[in-house]
């Protein structure tokens, strides 16, 4: 069984999911992960299917949603991620203030440089303000209060605040 | 106006599986999609053997599962309003009854919701947001005497009630979740 990650992107209307997924449904394609959401108003779904279709045959099928031009559809086989590496700790960073350019390099650089893994990531503007929200994973043995100390400079330099709590799950 | 009664009812504080009188068997917990997680429970006859040897067995259960701090009759297999509860040993946990077993349970009062990140035996391997009311009050009655007990519970005791209640009504925390980007992978930690 070969995994396939499609992304659809554009101009947003209701029924663009229906469409897609249903197509996918005749080829017999099973739908696993998916995300979709828009930004600044664009219709954006990425999800990862499993099953023995080749990727062009998939872009045929969905050329129908292309046809006018205002979406764009991708088809690429990719290897199924490794699941559940372990991780040390899991973290919610937010960040929010006036937007400018470089917020999020500037802070997501800090995880990046204790090999501090993303897993989920919002950013929204609205208005002059901008914000962002992500999910970290952060190796065992990690200085948390260095990490959350860079993150304050970096956000201090660029006039934000930044706060990072941490995302354990309460079992019930 | 409220009529809740402050604070912790000392007779489920008091009370301990030892007055059931029979030792519970450990159970296979059962994991989503399995179709008893979404069917609503049957109400129960606290005072009848069955029902008292069911609250032995969730007892049983919840107490060989590490972490666990609630199990309800549906997460075990068995269609019924039914749960145990001991948050005492949780961190986030403020006031509490210990552990204690309520059948036919409700909420009848809720208030002051908060959100946390849930997770749940049933469930392994997703967490997810969920609003809750941090103060309830919950009427229920005991198994084995059948009396009938209201009781006041804050914080993850509050959590916890509701989760479970919620199991005995073919609801999971996923049909609770905050929003379409509030549902999470679990990790495996080190």
């Amino acid at each position: 069984m070969t995994s396939l990650a499609i992304t659809v992107l554009g101009h947003d209307r209701p029924g663009i999911i229906a469409e897609t997924t249903g197509r996918l449904a005749d080829l017999g394609l099973n739908l696993e992960d998916s995300t979709m959401t828009l930004l600044r108003g664009q219709f954006a779904m990425m999800l990862v299917c499993a099953g023995d279709v080749a990727p062009a045959a998939i872009e045929d099928a969905l050329a129908p949603l292309t046809a006018d031009g205002t979406l764009d559809v991708s088809v690429r086989e990719v290897v199924p991620g490794a699941a559940g590496a372990a991780v040390g700790s899991s973290w919610v960073l937010t960040v929010h203030g006036g937007d400018r350019p470089g917020i999020v390099s500037s802070v997501v650089g800090r995880v990046a440089a204790v090999g501090g893994n993303i897993t989920d990531l919002t950013t929204r503007l609205a208005g002059d303000l901008y914000l962002l929200v992500a999910e970290i994973d952060l190796p065992a043995g990690t200085d948390v209060d260095a990490v959350r100390a860079a993150i304050a400079e970096a956000a201090e330099a660029l006039g934000v605040g930044a706060s990072l709590r941490a995302a354990e799950a309460d079992d019930l | 106006m409220s009529t809740a009664p402050a604070g912790v009812n000392e007779r489920v504080a008091t009370w301990t599986e030892a007055e059931l009188g029979l030792e519970g068997r450990v159970l296979d917990v059962v994991r989503a999609p399995a179709s008893v997680l979404s069917t609503v429970g049957a109400p129960v006859d606290p005072t009848s053997e069955e029902s008292v040897r069911l609250a032995a067995d969730l007892v049983a259960t919840m107490r060989v599962s590490p972490g666990c701090v609630g199990l309800a009759a549906p997460q075990v297999g068995v269609s019924a309003q039914m749960f145990c509860v001991d948050v005492s040993e949780h961190p986030k946990t403020r006031e509490h009854h210990g552990t204690f077993v309520l059948c036919n349970a409700e909420v009848v009062e809720s208030s002051r919701n908060e959100k946390a990140r849930e997770g749940c035996m049933s469930v392994p391997d997703l967490t997810g947001d969920v609003k809750r009311a941090s103060r309830v009050t919950v009427r229920g009655q005991l198994p084995g005497t059948g009396e009938e007990v209201v009781l006041a519970a804050v914080a993850f005791e509050a959590r916890a009630l509701q989760h479970e209640i919620d199991h005995c009504q073919g609801l999971l925390f996923l049909d609770r979740v905050a929003g379409a980007h509030a549902i999470y992978q679990r990790k495996t930690y080190l």
